[in-house]
């Protein structure tokens, strides 16, 4: 309260210009002066300008000059500003001020139905949402902004996908209509369903992104048709608006960007410090992010048991966070601060210095608190500096603004001083003494002006207990001695007009009133500057920036493979004593006694190469959510959107051999979503490990998953809940592709375009199966849903590329083999659910006698780095031949994804994906030695050693940091662990 | 290529003549010559043969050494390789027999301690799990409870009989706990971050009293009292094993301290995929290891990235007995794959026979049936297979023939019918 009146007071004189008429019932309203000139500063005017000894003339909070040697007009209210330094205040342009997170509309069971209210179809899109009208002025808050320095925020509604408007808030305490600068500033969007949402769709990121996309489609189709819907207007309306994009990690900024420019839409990215990861993406795109200020916790790391759970990647995080604005700033690349992400707001200034103290340059630290968030929102015009017409927004301090011991004293908006402290304040710092009620004391006064301290002895020496409060001028000191019992203390009481001679009255213990005297006899102790910090050693980034990762990304490099026993999946069968030689990634010649050139010789002799393994069922390697379950039909999303290049798993499946894994959707769905056929190019950004103009295919699944049997009693929600049901889906959702073909073909053909169909992306997919330029790998175990799935595809006029898991397909061998579906199948699981009762080992065999094509798959991330041995259970069970046993996790998957053009045997001109294996590769006891993609080495036994050792004296470094950082009491956080994701076909959780 | 076609005609002969049904008692003396033999002491014949009557074995050694006259029958193993039984630990085959279908699982009772619950009188010996497991090899079994603090008694069990009472070779020998975590589940920031249990020595305190409780209700007489404590009463009594389910340092230390102070003498961790941090204390307390399943992921990232392949290897080296365990996802019908865990093993740092004490005599040794069961020596049982090439390779592992006790069991599974049929319906 005593706060609150504080600064009204200050207010009074200068505080009710221009709000005429807004009413009041309190007095007559007087218009005190509008104009305010500020004498004698140093300004540092945000332009890279910096004007000694200057003055700046406001006019009704706006800038009407700044210069020096200007003369004050009449009518101005001089602020002598003597010694002190002026900078433009701050702006942060992603805010939640005054706009409350909606309730959260959290189900129990999923919502499939669409319960929007004549809004778009999902209520995840809210584009018709704007800030301004959600908007409550919330003081508190702005004052705890205004005490930080910032005069301006834009805030939006921080929760869903499509969030509508921002609006541009002037943090004035006093209502005024000068508050909102501009109700709709810049729209918002991230990849986050809202907790308001009751529709379950989408439930994973790929969901969240084929529904951006479903929505940015929609709104160019409603624009060129003039269709009435209230969310693709509004957006329509606003395309001019800034977009801002909040993201979680850096690879979802990547995921942002490339969706935004499949539109043409530049893009500001709200990222959360990992910046330093993607500073080539962000340069190439010529994006602007607003960063975090939120620095990850130090953990306590004394406990050596429970340290040693904490990811390396969360050990490197807490080590490269401080560096990432000045990695920004070193790479020119635009940015802006933001208070959004810290627990407290008050920790902004400590950590704006600790990105300084780790290289970024006060200048960058000012400009991504000033000029840029300005100019990202278009209120360059009206603030980010000190400039002619610009908003009266500064700070007054009395030094260098972002270095620790500068005061700053009051932030101006729009000409109206808060105050941080009081620069007007006597300072009464300095040895005293003190006579009262004829006794003397020793009165040492130190601390700051805003916070002064006290320090009481008498004559003899003995001290005395007391406490010092000071402010405007007024000295309060309670005071009793050290040893006193009692619980009363002397209460003096002073005006400070001469800090050098100061008079009051006390009253004593007994409540007597008597005067007392404070005389300083010494000025105050220069206080001894503290050691400025040093930052401690910045760990370089790693590719990528975790477990395993390399300092360098990975080369190509030209070898040639000496004597191996290699294994060509080709009519030469398995040649012994061999080379084979590699360049410019490619497989240049096999063949006996093979001339090196330049290239590198590895001595390969005892040991056996082959091709690459290929896994065509792959969950790893996926971020947040390897099914879309919010419907039964998901043919709009696909992997691809959300392959996750940091993932560990990559690397230990190339310790394994593994070259390509095909990563599929989840089997929740009848229709699942797109695939995407990955190499495993460790170190890569995900848009590299895509194989490339990899051809089409889409995940479909039957059985036990689909119809939800292994839910529980309380889910019984979806159609379908029965095998029936599921062959009805799909009749279903092909009927709806079938038509929406023909609608497009009528549309295209007809002389006079009337409205154009609306582009739907699930059918668009399903339209590709029909013209068999998408394939389909179905997740199938029972021989009646296979046989189903082939007369349904037939009746469709397509073909069933691959079955995976396929079970009991060695029941219906011959029906597979007449319609030409393969069967990437599991060696020798079963027993996990009742559908795989009748699952054999002997599986795979009996198919491959049948003429079937047949692979081995992992569908597990543990198992997929021993797809080797699982290729031998082919020759255990069933008898296949070696030959043709190796070929089930090599050439076969390849054929069956239609790369076998590239990959999957040795063969002159075909992609280097090779392993040099230590002994015969389908032997229990062997090793992949080296594993090349591309001709580039990407494992390598002797490597992983080396990074081991590395990343152990990494952690060794970041671990004392730690220490340090705990010894010098700092808080510290206990130990986390982040558990690595194995997503499978039944996972539903993102 | 050859001694393919000759196992599957032997293979057809069989599913044409045999019943699958437990084998009856060992009715004459066997001898097996012509073999490789393995003895599960690290020692390799080349060209031996095993001999055995009434359950026993009575002749170990050179084949051509053995007395012939002596066996009423003669089986030439045309070079196959004779291996001891394999043993799987801390197993719950016969107690869940398809993962998804619940009334099919037996495995766990509610509530957080249950010492009186015995996982031997749930065991479904006529578990078509079962068939495919004794199909590679495994002829013996740990039978396990699982969760709460403490989930129950272990008994071991043969794999071939026609109920539990027959087919059990140690009834309750084995005490089971899940050792609190020193690390929890976070919800506070919504992360789910796995973070340090806060109240973790408090449930430490909790379980070393219940055990405390127990061990003291050996001196009282009126067993309806209290059904738990009694159980541990008797099993402490009995000296049975604690076997200690903990993978982290901290807890594994923590653990077998405990286990000391209540004068527990025989200790076992199950797990325990951190052990290599702490192989000093377990030598000094002389704790055996079931590792954890050694087709794994590696549990930190910074792990060398085939550690659970090289931890039995390191386990060894640190002069610890080591045998495999197999609990985790879908380990039922994973027993099978046990062999060739073995056999990995081997890969990283053990010799094969090493490797096959992992699941022959270092099995029995740890669950104190080794003075009848994992190796082949005169005078144990004669629990044994005949396999054609290699049994810890998965190109090896053909079992044409196992003995339990001396009974000679029937190797067909549910699933070589269902292959016979279909190889006949594309034949037809």
């Amino acid at each position: 309260m005593f706060k609150k009146l504080k600064v009204l007071l200050l207010f009074l004189p200068v505080a009710l210009h221009g709000q005429i008429y807004f009413p009041n019932n309190e007095s007559t309203q007087v218009q005190t002066t509008k104009n305010q000139a500020f004498t004698n500063c140093k300004v540092y005017t945000g332009n890279g300008q910096l004007l000694e000894n200057a003055t700046i003339l406001v006019s009704d909070g706006i800038i009407k000059a700044v210069g020096q040697n200007l003369s004050v007009p009449k009518n101005y209210l001089v602020e002598d500003l003597q010694g002190l330094s002026v900078y433009p205040s701050f702006i942060d342009i992603y805010s939640n001020f005054g706009i409350s997170k909606p309730n959260s509309n959290y189900r129990n069971s999923p919502v499939y139905d669409l319960p929007a209210k004549g809004f778009y179809w999902n209520d995840n899109i809210k584009a018709h949402q704007q800030a301004v009208s959600l908007f409550n002025f919330d003081s508190e808050r702005a004052e705890s902004f205004l005490k930080n320095g910032f005069s301006t925020v834009v805030t939006h509604q921080r929760d869903g996908i499509v969030r509508g408007t921002g609006a541009a808030i002037s943090l004035l305490l006093e209502n005024s209509a000068k508050r909102i600068l501009n109700p709709k500033s810049a729209t918002f969007y991230s990849f986050d369903r809202s907790v308001a949402a009751i529709q379950s769709y989408p439930s994973s990121l790929m969901g969240s992104i084929a529904l951006l996309r479903q929505f940015y489609n929609d709104a160019i189709w409603a624009k060129n048709n003039g269709i009435q819907d209230a969310d693709l207007q509004a957006f329509n309306e606003q395309l001019s608006l800034p977009k801002i994009f909040e993201v979680r990690d850096h690879q979802s900024a990547l995921r942002a960007l490339k969706l935004h420019q499949e539109f043409g839409f530049q893009t500001i990215v709200k990222t959360s410090g990992t910046d330093y990861l993607i500073l080539d993406d962000l340069k190439k795109t010529q994006s602007a992010v607003i960063t975090s200020l939120a620095f990850p916790e130090a953990y306590d790391v004394s406990d050596a048991n429970l340290a040693n759970q904490i990811d390396f990647s969360d050990l490197l995080y807490w080590n490269q966070a401080p560096a990432n604005a000045a990695s920004l700033a070193k790479n020119n690349i635009p940015f802006a601060f933001t208070l959004a992400d810290l627990k407290k707001t008050d920790e902004f200034r400590a950590n704006v210095q600790k990105a300084i103290l780790y290289g970024l340059s006060p200048d960058k630290a000012l400009e991504a608190l000033t000029t840029t968030p300005a100019k990202l929102v278009g209120l360059d015009s009206k603030m980010g500096s000190i400039a002619v017409g610009k908003q009266a927004n500064f700070i007054v301090a009395n030094g260098p603004l972002f270095t620790p011991e500068t005061v700053w004293y009051e932030t101006y908006t729009q000409g109206v001083p808060y105050v941080l402290a009081d620069r007007k304040q006597i300072d009464i710092r300095g040895t005293y003494k003190l006579s009262m009620n004829n006794q003397e004391f020793t009165v040492k006064i130190t601390g700051t002006t805003a916070a002064a301290q006290s320090e009481v002895t008498d004559l003899a020496g003995v001290k005395y207990n007391s406490k010092l409060s000071y402010s405007r001028d007024r000295l309060q000191l309670l005071l009793k001695p050290a040893d006193s019992l009692t619980t009363n203390f002397n209460r003096l009481s002073a005006n400070v007009v001469n800090a050098e001679n100061i008079a009051g009255t006390a009253v004593l213990l007994d409540n007597k009133t008597v005067p007392f005297t404070l005389q300083k006899t010494a000025a105050a102790e220069k206080a001894t500057p503290e050691k400025a910090p040093k930052p401690y050693e910045v760990l370089p980034a790693r590719f990528p920036n975790g477990a395993y990762g390399l300092a360098n990304k990975a080369t190509k490099e030209d070898l040639l493979f000496k004597n191996a026993t290699v294994w060509t999946n080709e009519k030469e069968g398995i040649l012994v004593q061999t080379d084979v030689l590699v360049s410019n990634g490619k497989i240049k010649a096999v063949g006996k006694n093979l001339a090196a050139g330049t290239a590198k010789v590895i001595d390969a002799t005892g040991k056996h190469l082959t091709s690459g393994i290929i896994d065509e069922h792959s969950h790893i390697a996926i971020s947040s959510g390897v099914n879309e379950a919010g419907h039964n039909s998901s043919a709009e999303v696909s992997i691809q959107d959300v392959v996750d290049a940091t993932d560990l798993n990559i690397y230990l499946n190339l310790s394994g051999g593994v070259t390509t894994s095909q990563l599929l959707h989840g089997s929740a769905n009848p229709i699942g979503g797109k695939s995407a056929i990955i190499k495993l190019k460790w170190g890569e950004n995900a848009a590299n490990l895509l194989f490339p103009n990899q051809p089409g295919f889409i995940k479909f699944a039957l059985g036990e998953n689909v119809k939800q049997s292994n839910w529980g009693i309380q889910n019984p929600s979806r159609y379908p809940q029965s095998r029936m049901g599921v062959e009805q889906t799909f009749a279903y959702y092909f009927d709806k592709a079938v038509a929406y073909k023909k609608e497009w073909a009528d549309y295209r053909a007809s002389k006079s375009k009337g409205l154009a169909p609306r582009k739907d992306a699930e059918l668009e997919t399903l339209v590709e199966i029909l013209d068999g330029k998408r394939f389909i790998t179905c997740h199938s175990y029972v021989q009646s849903e296979i046989l189903m799935l082939m007369n349904l595809a037939e009746k469709y006029n397509f073909r069933v590329n691959t079955f995976t898991h396929i079970l009991e397909g060695y029941k219906v061998a011959d029906e597979m083999k007449k319609h030409g579906a393969a069967a990437s199948t599991f060696s020798d699981w079963w027993a996990y659910k009742f559908e795989v009762n009748d699952a054999i080992p002997y599986n795979g065999a009996l198919m491959h006698k049948q003429g079937v094509l047949v692979g081995f798959n992992s569908d597990d991330a543990e198992m997929s780095r021993r797809l080797n041995q699982e290729a031998a259970k082919a020759v255990k069970y069933g008898g296949v031949s070696e030959e043709d046993a190796w070929k089930f996790v090599t050439l076969n998957p390849a054929k069956m994804l239609h790369i076998d053009d590239r990959v999957g045997s040795i063969k002159v001109g075909k992609d280097a994906d090779l392993v040099l294996w230590s002994e015969n590769p389908l032997s229990v006891y062997a090793k992949a030695e080296k594993t090349l993609i591309d001709g580039t080495i990407y494992f390598d036994r002797e490597q992983a050693e080396k990074l081991r050792l590395q990343m152990h004296a990494d952690k060794g470094k970041i671990f004392s940091q730690l220490l340090e950082e705990k010894n010098k009491g700092m808080i510290t956080i206990p130990p986390k662990k982040t558990e690595p994701k194995h997503y499978h076909c039944d996972t539903l959780e993102p | 290529m050859k001694k393919l076609t000759l196992y599957i005609s032997l293979f057809t002969l069989a599913f044409f003549t045999a019943q699958a049904q437990p084998a009856p008692k060992q009715s004459e003396s066997i001898l097996i010559t012509n073999a490789i033999i393995h003895t599960g002491t690290l020692q390799v014949i080349e060209s031996g043969a095993v001999g055995f009557d009434n359950g026993k074995i009575t002749y170990v050694g050179a084949a051509n050494s053995a007395p012939k006259n002596s066996f009423k029958k003669v089986i030439d193993a045309k070079g196959s390789h004779i291996y001891p039984g394999f043993i799987a630990t801390n197993s719950t085959l016969g107690l869940l027999e398809i993962d998804a279908v619940k009334a099919s699982d037996d495995m766990a009772e509610i509530g957080k301690y249950n010492p009186n619950v015995r996982s031997i009188i749930a065991f479904n010996t006529e578990s078509k799990v079962i068939e495919t497991a004794k199909q590679n090899g495994i002829l013996l079994a740990q039978i396990t409870p699982r969760d709460g603090r403490i989930s129950g008694k272990s008994s071991i069990v043969n794999l071939d009989s026609w109920h539990w009472r027959e087919a059990v070779i140690n009834e309750d020998e084995g005490l089971h706990i899940n050792f609190p975590r020193t690390f929890g589940r976070d919800w506070s920031d919504g992360s789910g971050k796995l973070s340090v249990a806060k109240d973790y020595d408090k449930q430490v305190a909790e379980l070393e009293n219940y055990l405390k409780i127990g061990i003291a209700y050996q001196n009282q007489t009126n067993e309806q009292e209290n059904e738990p404590y009694f159980a541990i009463a008797n099993w402490f009594k009995n000296g049975g094993t604690l076997y200690i389910h903990a993978n982290e340092a901290q807890q594994m230390t923590d653990a077998v301290l405990m286990a000391n102070r209540l004068n527990i003498k025989k200790i076992v961790l199950v797990g325990a995929s951190d052990a290599d941090q702490i192989t000093d204390l377990l030598q000094k307390y002389q704790v055996s290891v079931l590792i954890e399943r050694v087709h794994s992921l590696i549990s930190h990232d910074t792990d060398p990235v085939e550690k659970p392949y090289a931890m039995p290897a390191i386990l060894r080296k640190a002069g610890i007995i080591v045998a495999l365990e197999n609990s985790s996802e879908m380990e039922r019908m994973n027993t099978r794959n046990l062999p060739f865990m073995a056999g990995t093993a081997a890969g990283f740092g053990l010799s094969k026979e090493e490797a096959l004490q992992l699941i022959t005599l270092h099995a029995a040794k740890i669950l104190g049936i080794d003075n009848q069961y994992g190796s082949l020596e005169v005078g144990k049982s004669a629990t044994l297979l005949v396999s054609t090439g290699d049994a810890l390779d998965m190109r090896g592992n053909n079992i044409t023939q196992a003995f339990i006790d001396g009974r000679s069991i029937d190797l067909q599974t549910h699933q070589t019918k269902l292959y016979e049929k279909y190889k006949t319906k594309y034949q037809q």
